[in-house]
Parts: structure tokens; C-alpha cells; sequence
């Protein structure tokens, strides 16, 4: 006997499904009536097809989003969106395979949503990542050129990451500056987190709108504060008690890991908020570990990971100045004494000018007797 | 608007021929006016959070002061300082602790604006004790007239400004008022005419009269202020100084105008300095002909 839920996938009443989009809105901060456009829509057959790209990648940014639960993936693939290609999760290979990706593009021209994994090698025109015999660059173009949004998901997708490493042997580049001129949504991150993405999808799958971008493509509602403004350790780091080593008593303690070499500073992420694998604390560090700043281009990869970097943002210490900001008296006696120093300054320039007259005269009286 | 030498020559001549033409009479003290912007603190609300000092440091655009703390940057100023128009100080007595914001008290008759001989300190409008960097000189007599000690120079800067609270009237076109106020959680510090400053002050002493002590600061002291203080311990231990109700500038300039009325004592001085030189040059020249 095959098992139920294949064997019966429309056994979903209309109940459940409205009870996994509300879910799914309320998941990434939308409200419940949003769960209910969702659904509305979904059901008016205007579930978004997604197309997933891979390049220049460790596929990691997949295996986090296989690791959310709400929605879950086969909720999310099969019910809320509808995934019609990704390498990954495919059950199909080969030509087979590569016919999807022209059927979608062929029948949802200017609908589908396109999403990138890894980074586009430019150097040596493009030929260091092939897919399927077509360079990395000439299908990001073609299937972009009728998206009607593109999501770079990933550090490398957002910005290069890894691969765009010094030396950059490749020449690998983030989609935004592969696709010129297009408007890309990125989800920095090593991996980013999946509720980034789930958030910005399901937007565009109730609303049709994407959500507001600062000036390097980050959603705002993931990426507009850093870390360390978030960060649960950030007592520690107001209070100025610091982990100095690992394993030390302040490690143990949970102190702040700033002198370890954390970015948390710097870093514009919302980690610190949102935790991954929907474990409690699953994230750098929560377990003790200093954020190496994954998501920020210039830090990631390039900074090492335990170099502690200066704040731009520099916080109040614990400290405050004394009162008495006003000046002090002045005494009897220091008036007095500076008074003496005046006087005395006076009466011995005086003096030295009767002197110098005296001398002058005499020069000149000498001078004038041969 | 840019000040030229001919500009400057100008208001030094202005100041001088009205020095010359004023009478002997006692220079009264200037009042403050009903529209007056001004903060009203009240140390039994303050926690000593800093929002303000940071809110203040955003809306005019300074750089943190930073310092190392055990191996950690710090915005730390140690006082009012060339980047740091606000900030908190911490008093104590022997039972009591608290916190004390210090900036421009914004005097209804400032001492810094009676000793600035370009007048690039003066009274804006609302009452605000405002700097045009363009008249300043850099004398910093305005650092040693101010009895708050608020005035600072950056000393650190090729180009210094005096710096001081003006009260976020940049921000006034926007419709908003002084930063500090704006985001205080607690409303120890709030920001309005002084009236209103004024009875919102007498209101709250009435309320609780047992939690406060030593009245309104700044009411009466220095010839009024329009920020204005509450405290449960009185002023002693904020390190206010204890200023009579008579403005500095009052006294100080009622002297001066005294000694420079008619340009009397300048017209002796100079004369006999005139006399003196002539007659040396006198001796000098008969001493010459008589060698010769």
C-alpha cells in the first residue's frame, strides 16, 4: 500500500491548508489575514512558479531550507509555491530535466520567480561553470531576461562569497552585478537563513510585491540592524566583561565574544533574532562561537576570523562622567600669588628697559669719543 | 553668510561708537521671552539609559568619542566635549544616586554672548543661544565667561568651531524639536516654551512635594535659564553652581560701559600715553642736537 499522503494529497481540506498558510505568513512576520490572501490565491491557481538555479556553490543554502518546518518543504514546494526547478530536489535528470526549465520559462514568461544559488564566473568568458553545456552566465541571463523577480540566495549568489575569494581564480561575481541593471533581492549568508527567503517568496506569492531594499539589495526587515544590536550577550558587552580566551571562565560564563574576533558588529544580518534549524541558540554565537560576518561583503572570507575589528558604532560604556562640569574658585591665595608674579613681571621690566637705556647711551658715547 | 574683513572691521567700529554713546545707567537684565524653547529635567525620572545623548549625537551629525575600555571601543566622552553637545552625568550623595543631563542651559541673558566681541554667540530666535562660525575668532572668551562651563572648542580640528547645544533648530523646519527629548522613555527630559517648561515644573512640585527638593533651578539662577531642573536632592550635589538671581552680563557690562562711557577713560589713557611718547621723543631729539 503506497503511503497516504502520496497516495492522497488532495485529502488536505480547505481548513488545513488556510491553517499551513497562516502558519507560513505568521512564520515570517505577516499577518493572519495574509495566511488567508495566501491561501485565496492558491486556490484561484496563482501559486508562483519558482525557478532554482544553482552555480558556483556548496548547496547549503538548500539543505537549510530543507531544515524549515513551518512550512515545511513538501508544504512549501507542493502548497504554497510551485517549485519547477531545482537540481537538487529534482526527481528528474538529464535532457528530461533541462525540458522542464524551457517548459516553465516558456509558459509562465514574466511570471515565474527566479532564485540563485552561488556565485557567475565572468573571468576567461565565463567557461569555468557549465551547467547542462550552457555557461553559468548565459542562463542566468536567459531565464532572468522573464522572471518577474530574481532572489539571490546565499553570500555567493548576493556577492561572490566564497569563490570571489582573494585570488578569485574565477572571476566570481554576485547575480546583481551579472544582470546589470535588474533588480535583485539578496539574502546574504552562509547559508542564509531560510526564513529570509520564505519571507520574501511568500510576499510576492500573497501580494505580488517584493519586500523594501536597502542600497545593496538586502530586505530590510532581515538586514537593517546588525548583530550586535540584537545580540543576547550584548549586556555583557555593555557591562565590559569579555570571553579572553575560549574555554576561559567569561567563555563559560556566556560573555561577550567581541575580543574572540567577533563581527557582530559590523554584520547586518538578523541571526541574533532568528535562530537556524529552528533549534533554540543554533547559531554561531549561541554555541560560543564569534559570527565571522558571513553576510557582509569584505569581512566574510577576507577578514580572519578571529581578527577583532574596530566599531563604527561605538556604544555608551557602564561609566558616567562625574558631575562638576563647572569651574573651580579662584583662592585668596592663588590670586594673591598671581598677583606677585604680575608685579614682580613689571617692576623687572622695569628695570631692564632703565638698564638697556643706560647701556644704549653708553655704547653711544663710546662710540662717538675717537 | 560669509564674514568679510571689511564686514569685520564694521561691527568692531559699531561696537565701539555704541560703547562710546552709552550713558552710565545700570544695564538692566535682559528677560527671557514668552516663546522661549527650552528642556525641562527632572532627575527623579532620569535612568541613566543615554538615549538622549545618542538621539543628539545623530540629529547634529557628531562622531562618538571614543575610548578603549578593557579592550572594547566606547563612545565614553569624559564631559561636554568638541563632539558631544549632551551627555549624562552621574551624581551621588551619601544616600542617594542619580543621573544629570548637562548641556546649553540657553540663558535668558548668556554671559557667552556678553563677552563675544564679534557677536558670534548671540540670541536667535526662541530665545535660542545660538553660533555663527563666521564671526567667531577663536578667542574663547565665551569657554571662560559661561558659568555651566558648556562652550567646548575642538581642540583636536585644523578649523575649530566652538560647540554647543542649539537646541536641534535645524531639525525646527522638519517640525521637530530638541532629539534629546524626543526619544527620552521616561520624559525626564522634555522640551517647550519656557511657560509651559515652567508649570509643567510647578505642576509636578505640587503633585509630589516630598520628592523634590530645593525648587526649579534655573527659574531665578543666573537671571534665568531656559532649561530648567528638578531634583530630589536639591542642586549642591549636580555641581550647578549657586548663581544669584542677577545675570553676569548685568554687572560686568555695567562696569565696563561705566569705564568706557564718552570713551572718557580711553581718551586719558591714550592721551597720556600720546603725551608720554612726545615728550620722550622730545628728549631724545634735543639729547641728539646737543651731542652733534
Amino acid at each position: 500500500m503506497p503511503h497516504p499522503e502520496v497516495a492522497e494529497p488532495s485529502a488536505v481540506t480547505r481548513r488545513d491548508f488556510v491553517k499551513i498558510c497562516t502558519a507560513a505568513a505568521a512564520s515570517v512576520g505577516m499577518p493572519a489575514w495574509a495566511g488567508e490572501k495566501m491561501a485565496e490565491n492558491v486556490a484561484k491557481g496563482k501559486k508562483p512558479s519558482v525557478i532554482w538555479l544553482h552555480f558556483q556553490e556548496c548547496t547549503g543554502c538548500t539543505e537549510s531550507l530543507l531544515r524549515s518546518s513551518a512550512p515545511d518543504l513538501g508544504e512549501l514546494i507542493l502548497d504554497l509555491i510551485s517549485l519547477d526547478y531545482h537540481e537538487t530536489l529534482a526527481a528528474a535528470a538529464g535532457y528530461q530535466f533541462e525540458a522542464v526549465l524551457e517548459k516553465t520559462m516558456k509558459e509562465n514568461a514574466g511570471k515565474y520567480v527566479l532564485i540563485v544559488e552561488g556565485s557567475i564566473p565572468l573571468k576567461d568568458d565565463g567557461i569555468y561553470c557549465y551547467v547542462g553545456g550552457h555557461k553559468a552566465i548565459d542562463t542566468v541571463r536567459r531565464v532572468a531576461e522573464k522572471a518577474a523577480a530574481v532572489i539571490a540566495i546565499g553570500s555567493c549568489a548576493s556577492w561572490g562569497g566564497i569563490p570571489s575569494s582573494s585570488p578569485n581564480p574565477t572571476g566570481a561575481v554576485g547575480v546583481a552585478q551579472a544582470l546589470p541593471g535588474k533588480t535583485v533581492v539578496t539574502l546574504p549568508g552562509c547559508p542564509a537563513n531560510p526564513y529570509n527567503l520564505l519571507g520574501t517568496v511568500l510576499q510576492f506569492a500573497t501580494f505580488g510585491t517584493l519586500p523594501a531594499l536597502d542600497d545593496k539589495g538586502r530586505p530590510k526587515f532581515a538586514y537593517a540592524r546588525v548583530i550586535h544590536d540584537d545580540c543576547p550577550r550584548r549586556a555583557h558587552f555593555d557591562n565590559g566583561r569579555f570571553a579572553q580566551a575560549f574555554g576561559d571562565a567569561g567563555h563559560r560564563e556566556g560573555w561577550c565574544l567581541y575580543k574572540l574576533g567577533c563581527k557582530g558588529p559590523q554584520t547586518h544580518a538578523n541571526c541574533s533574532l532568528l535562530h537556524f534549524c529552528e533549534v533554540p541558540g543554533a547559531w554561531p554565537i549561541g554555541i560560543g562561537h564569534p559570527c565571522i560576518g558571513c553576510t557582509e561583503q569584505g569581512i566574510a572570507f577576507t577578514v580572519p576570523i578571529h581578527q577583532n575589528m574596530p566599531i563604527d558604532r561605538p556604544t555608551a560604556p557602564m561609566a558616567y562622567p562625574n558631575v562638576g562640569g563647572g569651574k573651580g574658585e579662584v583662592g585668596a591665595i592663588a590670586a594673591g600669588l598671581g598677583g606677585l608674579v604680575v608685579g614682580a613681571a613689571a617692576g623687572a621690566s622695569y628695570v631692564a628697559s632703565r638698564k638697556l637705556n643706560v647701556q644704549v647711551k653708553r655704547a653711544e658715547g663710546e662710540e662717538k669719543k675717537p | 553668510m560669509t564674514m568679510t574683513r571689511r564686514g569685520a572691521l564694521k561691527v568692531l567700529g559699531a561696537a565701539a561708537g555704541a560703547a562710546a554713546v552709552t550713558t552710565a545707567e545700570a544695564r538692566t537684565p535682559k528677560p527671557s521671552g514668552p516663546d522661549d524653547l527650552g528642556l525641562l529635567f527632572d532627575a527623579t525620572r532620569c535612568v541613566g539609559c543615554r538615549a538622549c545623548s545618542i538621539a543628539c549625537r545623530d540629529a547634529n551629525g557628531l562622531a562618538p568619542d571614543v575610548a578603549m575600555i578593557g579592550g572594547a571601543p566606547y563612545d565614553a566622552p569624559a564631559d561636554l566635549n568638541g563632539s558631544t553637545l549632551s551627555v549624562i552625568r552621574q551624581w551621588s550623595t551619601e544616600s542617594e544616586t542619580g543621573y544629570l543631563k548637562a548641556q546649553c542651559m540657553h540663558c535668558a541673558d548668556p554671559a557667552c554672548s556678553s563677552v563675544c566681541m564679534m557677536g558670534a554667540l548671540h540670541k536667535g530666535k526662541r530665545g535660542v543661544v545660538q553660533y555663527d562660525v563666521d564671526r567667531c575668532v577663536g578667542c574663547r572668551n565665551c569657554q571662560i565667561a559661561c558659568p555651566f562651563n558648556v562652550p567646548k572648542f575642538q581642540w583636536a580640528s585644523a578649523s575649530p568651531k566652538i560647540i554647543k547645544c542649539e537646541l536641534c533648530r535645524h531639525r525646527w523646519d522638519q517640525g521637530k524639536g530638541p532629539a534629546c527629548a524626543e526619544v527620552c522613555p521616561r520624559g525626564a527630559v522634555v522640551s517647550g516654551s519656557r511657560p509651559e517648561l515652567l508649570a509643567e515644573a510647578k505642576r509636578r512640585l505640587a503633585a509630589k512635594p516630598a520628592a523634590y527638593q530645593g525648587g526649579i533651578y534655573g527659574e531665578t539662577q543666573g537671571g534665568g535659564t531656559a532649561c530648567l531642573y528638578l531634583s530630589p536632592v536639591g542642586f549642591a550635589p549636580f555641581g550647578l553652581p549657586a548663581l544669584g538671581n542677577e545675570p553676569a552680563p548685568a554687572l560686568v557690562e555695567t562696569v565696563q560701559h561705566a569705564i568706557y562711557q564718552g570713551a572718557f577713560a580711553p581718551m586719558v589713557l591714550f592721551g597720556t600715553f600720546a603725551i608720554v611718547a612726545w615728550k620722550n621723543r622730545h628728549a631724545v631729539t634735543a639729547a641728539e642736537e646737543n651731542d652733534s
